[in-house]
């Protein structure tokens, strides 16, 4: 009996050591996991933008549906805007139209399109199917002033102030919850600014 | 309409998933025979289901329905029909259905060839693999829908990323999802062992056709994206570390120390915990794969559109699969008794020092992977591991592998005799260096002491792995001698295949030589023994691009060995530029040109290159797919199905010539 009860406590004792090792494994992926779940919160891709704080590059370009005048960075002068690049070879551009309508029917801000490496026929054929939710658009056939604006991926929103400063970049379409919570307080805020 | 028929048949595949997952699973915990005999007809209705879905999507894209999103996003009716093929899956949703149509494939394999298993084994791991499929469908149609509808459907598509369209895409991600997803079958056999609770050596018999099959086929998928990456992307390596790669390299790495493991378990009843572990580990890996690339944790040049609801999905799915796995594994496991003893030197400890190498090797890329991700999430900013790191921290893990692997398959299981096996192997090291030198005073020069030491090792390599079958023959039995089982000649030629494909990643990564160059017509240029001549430019048009395409001459002296074009080509839906390398390849160096960008005048900026026998580093990688393929169409697993069923078979498997 003592023999027994003896073995079975060395039994015991060394169970737990026998357990942690095959233990082992499933610790590791829990921490790997909690890792994976952190990195799913950050953005890789979230490189702020160099131009943020910087006055909008200066342009000059011709309006979309009037070659005969042009557009320039002045246009930012004095109300907040938003500078919407699109084109309409851009799918998700099309993601983020009722959106932008939805902006020009409150005329909160001013919405100023640029029009980028497109055909003018085929984007005011676009507009004039599905609405054209922009005051002026500025037609970047070549895309030379979206290189200045460090554009990588259509569409691409900036945000800017009355001075004519770039305050935000927002990348990819703007879904509703990216205006409540991103865009509008931000505009709000700066409609306030002198 | 055929979308809808697909949408239904993911739907119906979903459901039979479901149904292959309970019944049999619970059956095989009940003991209700009626219940796992579910597993089979589920498993080939939902792959039949699969192939449909399938099939609906390669027809919408056939007959450019650009009513569905996907295919509206990226196909267009300028690309030939061949790309328009490919493009299935080309991008996230179609290769997500590709991997649940592979899995669905494996698992009605499984469903048939299985004579000889127990019945509730069999049950248990349908059920495995019908829980793994219905997880990554439920993920097609809650994230990732193919099928989903674009109204108004657009008049044209955005057109396939012009990189992708190229044969590659038609053969790469197929072979290497058949590898990827293969690895679910010894993962389902090993947790099918856990839940049965009896880790025989019958059980690792069984896997071993099926991992060998899944490891020749990823083998396959990694060599054809090397070579792929070399002549699309124009920038002359085979490699880069992308985040990706290693992604398929991790789970290579693991199943590589799975195939060796497996024949310790099966031969000599040993390390059969460990076994089952390293079969949860590659799977797991290859999932984890999953994950990086389509969650968009990690930049990458592969990653797919990014949407963090799928990066969620994944990790849940990750979390489940996985967590639950290692769960039973260690509820399971202790019980498992190794009785098996052996000698320091024997082929047990080598196998044991290659799993240890391969493991650590496959831990250190883990680990350069995720360090990025692990800084980022700290907080500590953001980096890029590259290419340095994995040089220096893999290369020494490495280099012991390629010593031993020669000399394993000459030592006997249990005890083995140093003084023996050092008499056999001694004169192998003075010929390998020897012929190094030999080598490199002849066609190179002898400066570079690391390359000198890794063509020892490859040439050291070959000369161990083909000794066995000299010996045989210098033993005049004739032919007869050469009767040897499958398994053997696989393994031979897939360590033969390491040895051709490390000769070429030595001289290639030494000797190359590029330059970039400004050209304009009729001028030349010489590169490592080589005369360039840029005879001028054409322009051309493609079905969906326009090109520039260079024409070169290349002399050797004074002989003209080899013309190539290679194009810039402009594709007008994408607006993209994109870079069609010319190679003129052999045996022993390859001409590589690749136009840059137009200069003023008609002068043009040219990348030239001379990659010496870069070639034998996908012949290798061939060789070792081959190996793989050889060893598991061994008869001996057959043989061993058929003793444990039916007498008929026992007839058949003495009839033939063993």
């Amino acid at each position: 009996m003592g023999v027994r009860l003896k073995a079975r406590l060395g039994r015991h004792r060394c169970r737990p050591k026998i357990m942690l090792k095959y233990l082992l494994p499933l610790g590791l992926f829990a921490a790997l996991l909690i890792l994976l779940g952190i990195g799913l919160t950050l953005n890789p891709r979230e490189v702020p933008s160099p131009l943020i704080g910087q006055p909008a590059p200066n342009f000059t370009l011709q309006r979309l549906d009037d070659p005969s005048q042009t557009v320039s960075e002045e246009i930012f002068r004095g109300k907040v805007s938003l500078l919407n690049v699109w084109a309409s070879w851009c799918l998700a551009c099309r993601q983020e139209h009722p959106q932008l309508m939805e902006l020009r029917k409150r005329g909160e801000v001013l919405l100023v399109g640029l029009n980028y490496k497109d055909d003018r026929g085929s984007a005011l054929e676009l507009l004039e199917r599905a609405g054209n939710p922009y005051q002026v658009i500025a037609f970047d056939g070549d895309g030379k002033a979206g290189i200045d604006y460090g554009v990588y991926g259509v569409p691409e929103t900036f945000v800017i102030d009355k001075q004519g400063v770039i305050r935000y970049k927002h990348i990819g379409p703007i879904t509703p919850e990216d205006w409540e919570q991103k865009l509008a307080p931000l505009v709000r805020y700066l409609e306030k600014q002198p | 309409m055929t979308g809808e028929i697909g949408q239904l048949s993911l739907i119906l595949a979903l459901l039979m998933a479901a149904v292959q997952a309970f019944f049999p699973l619970v059956g095989a915990a009940w003991g209700l025979p009626l219940w796992m005999a579910v597993g089979r007809p589920a498993a080939r209705a939902q792959g039949l289901f699969l192939a449909v879905a399938f099939w609906c999507l390669v027809q919408s894209f056939i007959a450019n329905d650009f009513s569905l999103a996907y295919v509206a996003q990226h196909s267009n009716s300028a690309l030939p029909l061949f790309y328009r093929i490919s493009a299935v899956w080309g991008a996230h949703e179609g290769s997500v259905l590709l991997w649940a149509l592979i899995l669905g494939l494996w698992t009605a394999a499984v469903s048939v060839f299985n004579r000889g298993l127990g019945e509730a084994f069999v049950a248990r791991v349908l059920g495995i693999l019908g829980l793994i499929s219905a997880g990554i469908l439920a993920f097609i149609l809650f994230t990732s829908n193919p099928f989903e509808r674009l109204i108004p459907a657009p008049p044209d598509g955005q057109d396939l990323n012009p990189l992708l369209q190229d044969f590659g895409l038609a053969v790469h991600p197929p072979m290497l999802y058949l590898g990827y997803v293969g690895l679910a079958v010894p993962f389902s056999f090993a947790l099918a062992a856990l839940l049965s609770g009896s880790l025989d050596p019958a059980w690792a018999r069984w896997s071993r056709p099926w991992t060998l099959t899944a490891w020749a086929f990823l083998t396959l998928g990694i060599t054809l994206g090397s070579w792929w990456a070399y002549y699309e992307l124009g920038w002359g390596g085979w490699w880069f570390w992308d985040p990706v790669e290693n992604a398929s390299f991790m789970p290579w790495l693991l199943a590589t120390a799975l195939i060796h493991s497996l024949a310790v378990t099966e031969k000599r009843g040993a390390f059969k915990a460990w076994t089952v572990l390293l079969s949860i580990l590659a799977f797991s890996l290859s999932l984890l794969g999953m994950f990086l690339v389509r969650s968009g944790v990690l930049v990458s040049v592969h990653a797919f559109a990014n949407d963090p609801k799928r990066g969620l999905f994944i990790l849940v799915f990750l979390g489940l699969v996985i967590g639950a796995s290692l769960v039973l594994y260690a509820l399971r496991a202790p019980k498992v008794q190794d009785h098996a003893r052996f000698h320091w030197f024997s082929k047990e400890s080598l196998l044991l020092a290659n799993n240890i190498l391969l493991v650590t090797a496959a831990a250190s890329v883990l680990l350069g992977t995720l360090y990025p991700l692990v800084l980022d999430a700290l907080g500590l900013g953001k980096i890029s591991v590259g290419p340095p790191y994995f040089a220096s921290v893999f290369t020494p893990v490495v280099t012991p592998i390629f010593l031993l692997a020669g000399i394993g398959p000459l030592v006997s299981w249990r005890q083995g005799e140093v003084t023996q096996t050092w008499r056999r192997v001694r004169w192998m090291i003075p010929l390998s260096v020897g012929t190094a030198v030999t080598m490199g005073a002849v066609f190179f020069d002898l400066k570079h002491f690391q390359t000198l030491a890794a063509v020892s090792c490859a040439l050291w390599l070959a000369a161990t792995s083909l000794l066995p079958l000299a010996q045989r023959l210098r033993r005049r039995e004739g032919l007869s001698s050469l009767r040897q089982p499958a398994g053997f000649y696989g393994m031979t030629l897939a360590h033969f295949g390491l040895s051709v494909f490390l000769f070429g990643v030595a001289i290639s990564n030494q000797y190359s030589v590029e330059k970039t160059v400004r050209l304009s017509p009729g001028q030349s240029v010489e590169l490592s023994g080589y005369t360039f001549l840029f005879k001028g430019i054409q322009e051309s048009e493609g079905p969906n691009y326009r090109s520039d395409t260079g024409w070169f001459e290349v002399y050797a002296g004074d002989q003209k060995i080899a013309e190539l074009w290679p194009e810039k080509r402009f594709y007008r839906v994408q607006r993209s530029v994109m870079t069609e390398a010319a190679i003129d390849w052999g045996v022993r160096r390859d001409l590589y040109v690749a136009l840059g960008e137009a200069l003023e005048g008609d002068s043009w900026s040219v990348r030239l290159y001379v990659k010496p026998w870069v070639r034998w580093i996908w012949l290798g990688g061939g060789l070792i797919a081959l190996g793989g393929f050889l060893a598991a169409a061994d008869k001996r697993y057959r043989i061993a199905r058929v003793y444990g069923s039916a007498p008929q078979g026992a007839l058949r498997s003495t009839s033939v010539p063993s």
